[in-house]
């Protein structure tokens, strides 16, 4: 479904990502990882159109990103790591907005937006202000907000940074529901034990460049566990640069 | 173009203002009350009393018919709000701003002032204490005392009782001195003064019985003042023009909030969303701009609301040309707000900046007191800024009552405006990361 081949950006004299391919199958949960400026949200920001590859290029279901972002875009759902909310509005009136921005209108708009925030299990909170709302809960909404366009492809930039274990189990709930329903989920984070439970096969980046892409459990079975394959492969140096 | 977004943004923008409601009534209420503060100062609705009037104070050290006289006749004038105090206190007073001027009448000014309106002698010295800060109040007070003074003093010489001493002093000295042309002419002249005096005697019964003073000198004619407004009969509304003055100041404000939030949305994972939705730049920037002029205008008809209603603003003029400038102002804020935030960097220093860039707009445009109290050259140069000309299109409508054709120049001068500003806001606002 998403084809990566050969993508690369540089900020200035940095490189970000170095000529990453990947592909990522229909109903796939894939986990991207890596430390700290690894150029995950890069890659994120890429494939999502957000950034304009230096080179190679990113196509969905056949459709190049270049040639159609808009098509592209209308696919693809974005989580963002940064809390993509006006605190100041009810959960409706943000929904309302993001809803909008993909050309819903009254009914159907509704319609997703009541399916949305039933799934995050914010149903009974969807006229309350955002700002009154705990950091899982804002978390739930952010997800509920790249989900109303019906999207084929979600992209969840470290959706559960910040929230306490309970709202992380309900997000991890939320997200094995969309897997259920047959999405495709590239899913970025610091937490091996997420991509343990959540994904079917990782991503491991690092320096901009694919360090493993390979079967959850076939990294399990050569390293024992994520963790210890994660830190094999990116080592223990701290990383102090900027997440790119 | 993609409505069902644009629509959606616009809603939203429109909803984050209603969201902040103490933002909102701070937005329409203090620029109502500073209009209506410059508004009073500036003479009101016409029906002040007391507003406009430059405050003085008078030392009276003679306390002669004619000193008396005078401090009536200033304590009557209606441009004037006199205070009768001692020497010390009207210094004071001076001092600390509370009187503009002070007039010191020294002991023996009403008889020696007679005697010196023929002689030319010895003259007394009426002492002008002025605060330096209030020079124009200051010479209108020199202009009136001139002009009471010689007339009382004109008056007293020829009729009052001391006048009549002077006169009759001046004639047994004249007897007695070597006669020449100039004196026989003054003999003439004071013999004339005398027998008037008895005829006014005769005609009241006694001699200082007169319940009038008789007459002195005085101006010759008489002024009318008549307000040019926009009708026969219809005082000037000072607060027509604090309204629209406070008006484009703080719509112009509101631009600035629309700006700041487009560069916090700019820093906030919102603005991610909105960049991997299928959303033009184009649509965007318009939507921003909608959003924007529907605010300003709801500030603006809220502000005028209040006017009209507590402050008997009026247009006076025309009405499109009133809405004309208001949405083209409206339009201008809306451009102005995308320029400042596609030229700032961070938002509190774009607001700092905006918010002193603002404030020289719109004192230059004679937003605080009327452009036309600038020297020459600034009321020149303040053609040259949108502001000036909002505010003018808008007195034009409300209280000057000028037609259609009046607005017509503001109209294009704020588009034209809104236009170079949207295009600076298009050249450099970046869409892609």
């Amino acid at each position: 479904m998403l084809q990566v081949e050969n993508l690369s950006k540089r900020f200035g004299d940095r490189i970000a990502v170095n000529a990453i391919s990947f592909a990522i199958a229909a109903g796939e949960t894939v986990g991207l990882l890596g430390p700290n400026g690894a150029g995950k949200t890069t890659t994120i920001a890429m494939i999502c159109g957000i950034a304009r590859p230096d080179g190679g290029q990113v196509s969905l279901g056949g459709v190049r990103v270049a040639q159609d972002a808009s098509e592209l875009k209308r696919r693809v759902g974005l989580v963002p790591q940064d809390l993509a909310l006006y605190d100041e509005l009810s959960a409706w009136a943000n929904l309302q907005l993001f809803g909008g921005l993909y050309g819903l209108r009254a009914t159907e708009l509704q319609q997703r937006a009541d399916d949305a925030l039933a799934l995050v299990g914010l149903a009974g909170r969807r006229n309350e202000r955002v700002k009154t709302f705990s950091g899982g809960m804002k978390r739930r909404l952010n997800i509920a907000g790249a989900l109303l366009h019906d999207p084929d492809l979600i992209l969840l930039d470290e959706p559960t940074v910040g929230i306490d274990p309970q709202s992380r189990n309900a997000i991890f709930d939320n997200l094995e529901e969309l897997k259920r329903r047959g999405k495709t989920l590239l899913y970025t984070t610091h937490y091996m034990e997420e991509a343990e439970r959540l994904c079917d096969r990782v991503l491991i980046l690092d320096h901009g460049q694919i360090l493993a892409d390979d079967s959850v459990a076939h990294l399990i079975r050569e390293y024992d566990n994520l963790e210890s394959a994660f830190m094999r492969l990116t080592g223990r140096a701290l990383r102090d640069g900027a997440e790119a | 173009m993609n409505t069902t977004a644009i629509l959606a943004l616009v809603r939203t923008d429109v909803r984050l203002y209603f969201a902040d409601r103490r933002a909102v009534v701070v937005g329409v209420l203090v620029p109502i009350l500073i209009a209506a503060f410059f508004g009073y100062v500036f003479g009101g609705n016409g029906n002040a009393k007391d507003a406009g009037k430059i405050p003085i104070a008078v030392v009276d050290e003679d306390q002669s018919n004619v000193s008396r006289a005078i401090v009536a006749d200033l304590a009557a004038d209606k441009l004037l709000q006199v205070s009768t105090l001692k020497r010390e206190a009207a210094r004071d007073s001076v001092k600390t701003g509370k009187q503009n001027a002070a007039a010191v009448i020294p002991k023996g000014f009403g008889e020696r002032t007679t005697k010196a309106l023929f002689t030319g002698l010895d003259k007394p010295q009426v002492e002008l204490l002025v605060d330096p800060s209030q020079t124009t109040g200051a010479r209108v007070v020199e202009g009136l005392l001139a002009q009471y003074s010689m007339q009382e003093i004109s008056r007293e010489a020829f009729t009052g009782a001391s006048g009549r001493k002077a006169i009759d002093d001046s004639l047994a000295t004249l007897e007695k001195e070597e006669p020449t042309t100039t004196r026989a002419d003054l003999k003439t002249l004071l013999h004339a003064a005398r027998k008037l005096n008895e005829e006014l005697d005769a005609n009241t019964g006694a001699p200082g019985a007169s319940p009038q003073r008789g007459f002195g000198l005085s101006i010759p004619y008489t002024v009318a003042p008549t307000e040019v407004t926009a009708r026969d009969n219809t005082p000037y509304n000072g607060y027509a023009h604090s309204f629209a003055g406070m008006t484009v100041q703080f719509v112009l404000f509101a631009g600035i909030d629309a700006g700041v939030l487009l560069l916090l949305t700019r820093q906030r994972g919102i603005w991610q969303r909105l960049r991997s939705a299928p959303l033009r730049r184009s649509d965007f920037m318009l939507a921003r701009a909608l959003a924007t002029t529907l605010i300003s205008l709801f500030q603006f008809t809220l502000i005028y609301l209040a006017a009209a209603a507590v402050f008997n603003v009026r247009i006076e003029g025309s009405w499109p040309g009133f809405i004309g400038v208001g949405i083209a102002f409206c339009l201008l804020n809306a451009a102005f707000g995308l320029m400042l935030a596609t030229l700032g960097r961070s938002a509190a220093t774009t607001r700092g900046f905006a918010s002193m860039a603002t404030l020289l707009l719109v004192m230059i445009g004679g937003a605080w007191v009327p452009a036309f109290v600038f020297p020459r050259w600034l009321q020149s140069a303040s053609l040259y800024v949108p502001t000036r000309w909002a505010v003018d299109g808008l007195d034009g409508a409300t209280w000057r009552g000028l037609p259609f054709s009046s607005a017509v120049a503001p109209i294009i001068v704020l588009i034209g405006s809104a236009a170079v500003c949207l295009t600076v806001a298009i050249w450099r606002f970046r869409w892609e990361e």
